[in-house]
């Protein structure tokens, strides 16, 4: 009970401002999520239809691909860690990494050298602080990612992979990574985002991944100009449209994770408002007891003196 | 999907969304190979598209126009889709913003891949507008 009323007052006032931001940050990352599925669900399509088209590629042809291709000793690996551009968010950025973390160590103890590829600030800033190497990062949209973005790291990872495979991997700047494996963190439910490691490269084409009902079998297409090189502009566009969808969920989950977030924030907030208020009540109840009791042994002192000079 | 009408259903996807489905009579696009016009009943068909317009005439007797990019066309059992990383319907394109780019492409320089990708969009965003009108 140290502290007057007043401060007490100051408190509650300062932690109702306090809950009126988390507040409305809750409701903008709400609305948003909706906005964010709607995204997630009209590049469901393209998606979809690259799928298919790839399979039908896999199925049809027996083109080798250097995309497809397992090297034999896979010495380097590249991760993308797909993590937010801000924070209060709550453990959103945190459990990528950490995720992200397992990896590395995992693949440091089958051999492999990782270098990491790096979307979203926080991500960033993190390996900045611990002073690790990235090769390259790329920011600035982590809540609303466009296709164009997924585009460039696609193309970036694309061409890490495919780098100078024949020559000495000891010498020269840009060394090739063997595989590319990306973290994010997957949109299960509004409750429940999971951090989510996939090997994106070499590329498993996964066939019949739904089960092809009689109507929808694989018709036996022909290639314009040559499955070879349909299959070589396909797999590249494959390999970005899983990119963007990696973006998209991780920024669906980001927004679902900050709603969680900004809701236990507003809900602590009205908790610490109510003990405030108790405690003040306390502190207001105890200055009145106390003037009631100055008053009261004030008087009597009165009492006593006249009662004496009498 | 195997319905046994004369009629060709369309997708037309960019990687953000769909841009255009309906039911149509004929497609045409451009792949690398030279204009191929889709007609019901054609053959399963897996080929590349550039940059360029895409008519599609629909059961109805209209005529949409769709500016895309470099992507995808697959036509099996009567339906067509045809994929790009960007594709716009020529009524949402504008027409001024379009000649713009045009303008700034070209100031960038042709030598350069993809000032001349840039160039080649902008013409055809400006074409599909044309061809509509």
């Amino acid at each position: 009970m140290a502290l007057s009323v007043r401060e007490y007052r100051a408190r509650i006032k300062s932690t109702e401002s306090m809950k009126k931001i988390t507040r409305a940050m809750e409701l903008i990352a709400a609305s948003r999520i909706i906005k964010a599925q709607q995204r997630a669900q009209a590049a469901a399509p393209y998606a979809r239809e690259l799928t298919r088209a790839v399979s039908a590629v896999a199925t049809y042809s027996n083109v080798d691909h250097a995309l497809t291709q397992e090297p034999e000793n896979p010495t380097r690996a590249a991760i993308l860690i797909v993590t937010s551009d801000r924070g209060l968010a709550g453990a959103y950025s945190s459990n990528v990494i950490k995720e992200a973390e397992r990896l590395v160590e995992k693949l440091k103890g089958e051999g492999k050298e990782v270098d990491l590829y790096i979307s979203g600030r926080k991500g960033e800033a993190y390996y900045k602080f611990r002073q690790r190497p990235v090769v390259q990062a790329w920011t600035g949209f982590s809540d609303q990612p466009t296709y164009d973005v997924a585009a460039d790291i696609g193309s970036t990872l694309i061409a890490a992979f495919l780098g100078d495979d024949e020559e000495a991997p000891h010498e020269g700047a840009p060394q090739g990574v063997d595989e590319v494996h990306v973290v994010y963190t997957r949109f299960r439910s509004m409750l429940s985002q999971e951090p989510t490691a996939v090997r994106l490269l070499p590329l498993e084409v996964v066939e019949g991944e739904e089960r092809p009902t009689d109507e929808d079998l694989l018709p036996l297409y022909e290639f314009e100009p040559s499955p070879a090189e349909v299959l070589d502009s396909l797999l590249p566009r494959y390999v970005q449209s899983r990119i963007f969808f990696a973006l998209l969920q991780a920024a669906a989950s980001e927004l679902a994770a900050r709603q969680k977030a900004m809701k236990s924030a507003t809900d602590n907030a009205d908790e610490l408002i109510k003990k405030y208020k108790r405690i003040a009540n306390q502190a207001r109840q105890a200055g009145i007891t106390q003037e009631i009791s100055e008053i009261v042994g004030g008087v009597n002192a009165l009492a006593d003196a006249q009662a004496g000079s009498e | 999907m195997a319905e046994s009408g004369s009629t060709l259903h369309v997708e037309l996807v960019a990687a953000d969304r769909l841009v255009w489905s309906g039911e149509a009579k004929m497609v045409i696009a451009r792949t690398t190979e030279g204009d191929v016009g889709i007609l019901p009943h054609h053959a399963p068909v897996l080929s590349i598209i550039i940059e360029g317009v895409v008519d599609v005439q629909t059961a109805e007797g209209e005529t949409w126009v769709a500016a895309v990019d470099a992507g995808f066309l697959s036509v099996a059992n009567n339906r067509v889709s045809i994929l790009s990383e960007h594709a716009e319907m020529s009524h949402e394109i504008d027409l001024e913003k379009a000649r713009q780019e045009l303008e700034r492409a070209k100031q960038a320089g042709e030598n350069d891949d993809a000032a001349a990708e840039a160039v080649r969009r902008a013409e055809a965003r400006i074409r599909a507008v044309e061809r509509a009108s």
